[in-house]
């Protein structure tokens, strides 16, 4: 298994990848639009773009994901793409009849030039019915940047701030998380009594019942009206600063809607930020019931923690959901060592920071030096553990390749999982998701301590 | 129910005008009386439709490149389009030198906004070198995705450039996803280059062993092309290449010494067969793997065109103990499929291949079509000189094979020949539509709403698909099954295969899960209660 894939570390400076730990951002737009709800993504572009998102996106979740193309041949690519968006939107409204087309571009439109925003403004769509678009050039960012752009159209093309003073409730941007983490999310914040919209919601639309009948447009996802009202918000939430804090800032300068940018809740510091977050602004008490999943929590850490304790890992994916299982592992005692995502990260000059400076500081402080990365691919990080093996590799299926060419336990989170079921519907948020992290990686170590045990090893209490 | 013109317009009239008018054209009933009857394929899809088409890129890098082991492939754009196909379709490949095996490896010059305003050739030069450096392949594919061919990348000259400097074949592949209609652009585009610069330049002059042969076209997605090939050793052939599961540069290079060139995706390496037989006199013959009569059928089919006393024994030997080993766990299946009814929709050829193993089953096809076909996957190769070539496929460089004075030889005699096509499939193909029941359907790129109306007409027991559909399928509780990827089972091909394949689709009707759709108190009142002389108490 990658048997090609030397030890010995040879700089690359042509800026290719070489298994990539990202892709483009219209799966990201295509998967933040599903979160509204009655929404048709709209990919323009060739009908192949589409097709490998939608291929993609059904293969992590196991259900339906819907989405239009605007079909481009050569021709379109000469003469620009007006007329075939023209023909998409009226194709769609008619046959598919949703409330909203969202429409995100690909590196072709975006190398023609297709001025969207203009091809929509003078397309004709039915009264009541909604467009809107996201720029998401394939050669700009990652997926995580084409969910933050559609979350970003969302607000540009819905938001409004109608009243005179801000409503007593909390929008949360999620981030390019889980259905199954949506719901988790919605958990914390309902328990605590507060009024929210979360945006984009993708959780009913891609965990949707099986009830032997399908719905074209399930009942989950935000509401137009959801959407449009989040400027009235008092606060939003951006989790994940990779995913979140743009449509985050952008509600900000559009309503004046403060934006507080936390760390996607993975793990329980992350988890205890989001509910002090909330508790200081909208002056709620904790409820006894989180409370008491936190102190089970920590009991079930401090319990275990033996098993994981001092253990090195390598960890992999997106940048948000990385720097939360980082996080998370250091509060346990373990060691990460190298650590790596495929979306370029920022810089340390710009306001938002960047993603080697996050993980950076969390490690100096825990005394603990490591490779990090960002813009990097899976065969650096293959690289880097053929040179410093690890004993735990945290990241999606394409990770199982390196876990066995170097025989390392291999324990799966974030996105994409080809390869298991039932992952997205479960959370890794909050403290029941991280109890379910413990529980996986424990188990992930535990399963390969009894298969490498000698009989007079093998024990039966561990 | 009975399908009906009738029930077909119903469905049609719910689209707008300009939409109807197109899907009348790529959808008819099966009408044994009408002599010919005409579809529209391999034309543009309707901009707005939710269909399941890829791109040339798809057909190129994705189908017919990918699966060649000891290659390189360099995808040269954006990082989504390697990133898609790369270990997406199953093809597996096993290589003697694991230091040349390159099938789990995914390289793409991850093009950034700087490559597209300046240029992507210098990029694309770089991460040749690299590679060159890091694996030392025997060669290199290039392809290119839509923003190349915009920016006007030269990946001819960088290829050529590369050659120069590294002295090992760079093919590059202009499979831009906006040629053609789908992905059977760029199926041609691959055989082009493929026949142009590969096949062929091997030193071997005569295969090293008797009955030498080519698998076209069985890109051993699940194992098909083992279980094939495995047959195929038994009987005595020597397989001299398969294109392209499992497939190697240092083989296809060599494929010129078969004696017969074996097409099971007709549609996807057709133009391959067709070249092989102009430079090097070697004939294609039609088979289909899939089926236990399709597998024999084609069996015999070789025995007949190898005309050689001994091979036929041992073709007949090898079906009759195969057969004997596999026929009563077939049989055991068959009891639980017989009487059931399928959709069957997928690919090139699958949508008609695999009608044939229904109908062992006992599975009645109702409705099938492909998803990239041209008007000769339905109609058959007959029609071909009236297909009228558009702007789109005119786009498509076309390579014409010439003579090879020096390898050239007929395989067999002219006369011989004309008696075998009498016989067997030789240089020919009929359509899907030969095979179909009179009053089934017969849809071109279908696509979501005509899933769903279909669906609800015929209720099909099973419908075979993509991953797009599967879900879609499923939540109507139908059984679904993938037959791109065989839902990460297979192989269906062959013998085994096709036990396989009875088993998984046994196992989906059987599947107790499906009793569990609707709740119990879906059928039963919240209040319980009896009728008295009184009333209800």
């Amino acid at each position: 298994m990658l048997d090609c894939t030397p030890k010995e570390i040879t700089e690359r400076k042509s800026g290719g990848m070489i298994n990539p730990a990202k892709t483009c951002q219209p799966i990201g737009a295509m998967y933040a639009a599903l979160g509204i709800h009655k929404c048709l993504p709209h990919s323009h572009g060739s009908q192949g773009c589409c097709s490998y998102h939608r291929m993609h996106l059904t293969r992590h979740f196991r259900d339906p994901v819907m989405a239009s193309t605007s079909c481009f041949t050569e021709g379109s690519s000469v003469f620009g793409g007006g007329a075939n968006l023209k023909a998409s939107i009226q194709n769609v409204f008619h046959i598919y009849k949703p409330d909203v087309m969202a429409i995100h571009t690909t590196c072709l439109t975006e190398t023609i030039g297709d001025d969207v925003s203009s091809i929509i403004k003078t397309a004709d769509v039915a009264e009541g019915k909604l467009v809107i678009h996201a720029n998401t050039p394939s050669y700009v960012g990652s997926h995580i940047t084409g969910f933050s752009n559609m979350t970003k159209a969302m607000v540009s093309y819905i938001a409004e701030s109608t009243l005179p003073v801000k409503k007593e409730q909390v929008n949360i941007i999620p981030g390019f998380v889980n259905p199954g983490d949506m719901r988790e999310i919605k958990r914390l914040v309902k328990s605590m009594d507060i009024e929210y919209i979360m945006f984009p919601d993708t959780s009913g639309v891609v965990d949707s019942p099986m009830t032997g009948e399908f719905e074209m447009y399930p009942e989950g996802g935000t509401t137009v009206e959801q959407i449009k009202d989040t400027g009235n918000s008092q606060l939003t939430l951006a989790l994940g600063r990779f995913a979140s804090s743009d449509p985050a800032d952008l509600l900000n300068k559009q309503c004046e809607v403060p934006a507080a940018v936390l760390k996607t809740p993975i793990g329980i510091k992350a988890t205890d930020a989001l509910l002090m977050t909330l508790r200081n602004s909208f002056a709620r008490e904790i409820p006894k019931e989180l409370e008491i999943e936190r102190g089970q929590l920590v009991d079930i850490m401090t319990d275990t923690h033996f098993h994981f304790h001092g253990k090195t890992v390598a960890i992999f994916g997106d940048p948000d959901i990385v720097t939360g299982i980082t996080e998370f592992v250091l509060s346990l005692g373990m060691v990460p060592v190298h650590v790596l995502t495929g979306t370029p990260g920022g810089s340390s000059n710009s306001a938002a920071g960047s993603f080697e400076d996050d993980i950076n500081e969390m490690l100096t402080t825990a005394g603990i030096t490591a490779n990090v990365k960002s813009a990097g691919d899976l065969f650096t990080l293959h690289q880097w553990i053929k040179n410093q093996p690890v004993d735990l590799l945290i990241g999606n299926t394409y990770g199982k390749y390196i876990a066995r060419a170097e025989d390392i336990p291999f324990m799966r989170v974030g996105f994409p999982i080809l390869d298991r079921s039932v992952h997205s519907y479960l959370p890794i948020v909050g403290y029941q998701g991280a109890m379910r992290l413990i529980e996986m990686i424990s188990n992930t170590l535990l399963d390969r301590a009894d298969r490498d045990a000698k009989d007079e090893d093998f024990e039966l209490v561990m | 129910m009975e399908m009906n013109e009738a029930k077909l317009q119903e469905i049609l009239d719910q689209y707008p005008a300009k939409v109807q008018k197109n899907r009348k054209k790529h959808i008819f009933i099966k009408r044994s009386e009408l002599e010919s009857q005409q579809i529209e394929a391999n034309t543009r899809t309707i901009p707005g439709i939710i269909t399941n088409r890829g791109c040339a890129y798809a057909g190129c890098k994705g189908v017919v490149l990918g699966p060649i082991k000891d290659m390189v492939h360099i995808v040269h754009g954006p990082i989504g389009c390697g990133y898609y196909a790369w270990n997406t379709r199953r093809n597996k490949a096993k290589s003697d030198d694991p230091k040349q095996n390159f099938i789990n490896y995914c390289i793409s010059t991850d093009m950034q906004e700087s490559d597209i305003v300046f240029g992507g050739e210098k990029k694309l030069t770089k991460v040749i070198d690299e590679v060159m450096e890091i694996f030392k392949p025997k060669a290199i594919t290039l392809s290119a995705t839509c923003p190349v061919g915009l920016i006007g990348d030269d990946m001819g000259a960088v290829a050529k450039a590369a050659e120069a400097k590294h002295g090992v074949q760079v093919l590059s592949f202009s499979c831009e996803g906006y040629k053609g209609v789908s992905q059977s652009a760029g199926h041609h585009i691959a055989n082009n280059i493929l026949m142009e610069k590969v096949i062929g330049t091997g030193e071997q002059e005569e295969a090293p062993a008797k009955f030498p042969i080519n698998l076209l076209g069985e890109y051993n997605i699940g194992g098909d092309g083992w279980e094939v090939e495995r047959i195929l050793k038994e009987i005595g052939y020597h397989v001299v290449s398969v294109m392209t599961g499992d497939g190697s540069y240092e083989a296809i290079k060599n494929a010129h010494t078969a004696e017969l060139n074996l097409v099971q995706c007709h549609r996807s390496i057709n133009y391959i067969a067709e070249m092989l037989e102009t430079k090097y006199g070697t004939p294609w013959l039609k088979v289909n793997f899939i089926g236990i009569q399709g597998t024999i059928e084609s069996l015999r089919n070789m025995a007949l065109y190898f005309d050689d006393k001994e091979l036929t024994l041992k073709t007949e030997a090898v079906i009759a103990s195969e057969l004997a080993r596999i026929e009563p766990v077939f049989e055991q299946y068959k009891k639980i499929c017989e009487g059931k009814t399928a959709f069957c929709f997928v690919g090139g050829s699958r949508g008609h291949h695999f009608q044939n193993l229904f109908s062992e089953l006992g599975i009645e096809t109702l409705l099938a079509g492909y998803e990239f076909a041209h008007r000769d996957d339905y109609e058959g190769r007959d029609v071909i000189p009236t297909i009228k070539t558009d702007a789109d496929s005119k786009n498509i460089p076309h390579y014409t094979a010439e003579v090879d004075e020096k390898r050239f030889r007929l395989k067999v005699s002219p006369e011989k020949l004309e008696e075998l096509k009498a016989k067997i499939p030789l240089g020919q193909y009929n359509g899907m539509r030969f095979d179909m029941k009179d009053g089934s359907i017969i849809v071109d790129d279908l696509n979501h709403f005509e899933t769903e109306e279909f669906i609800k007409l015929l209720k099909p027991d099973i419908f075979t698909s993509g991953i797009k559909d599967k879900y879609v399928i499923q939540k109507m509780g139908i059984n679904s099954k993938q037959l791109h990827s065989y839902d990460y089972s297979g192989p269906y091909a062959g013998f085994n295969g096709a036990v396989k394949f009875a088993e998984d689709i046994s196992m989906g009707f059987a599947s107790p899960t499906w009793n569990f759709i609707t709740p119990p108190w879906k059928n039963q009142p919240l209040l319980e209660g009896s009728v008295t002389e009184e009333g209800v108490a």
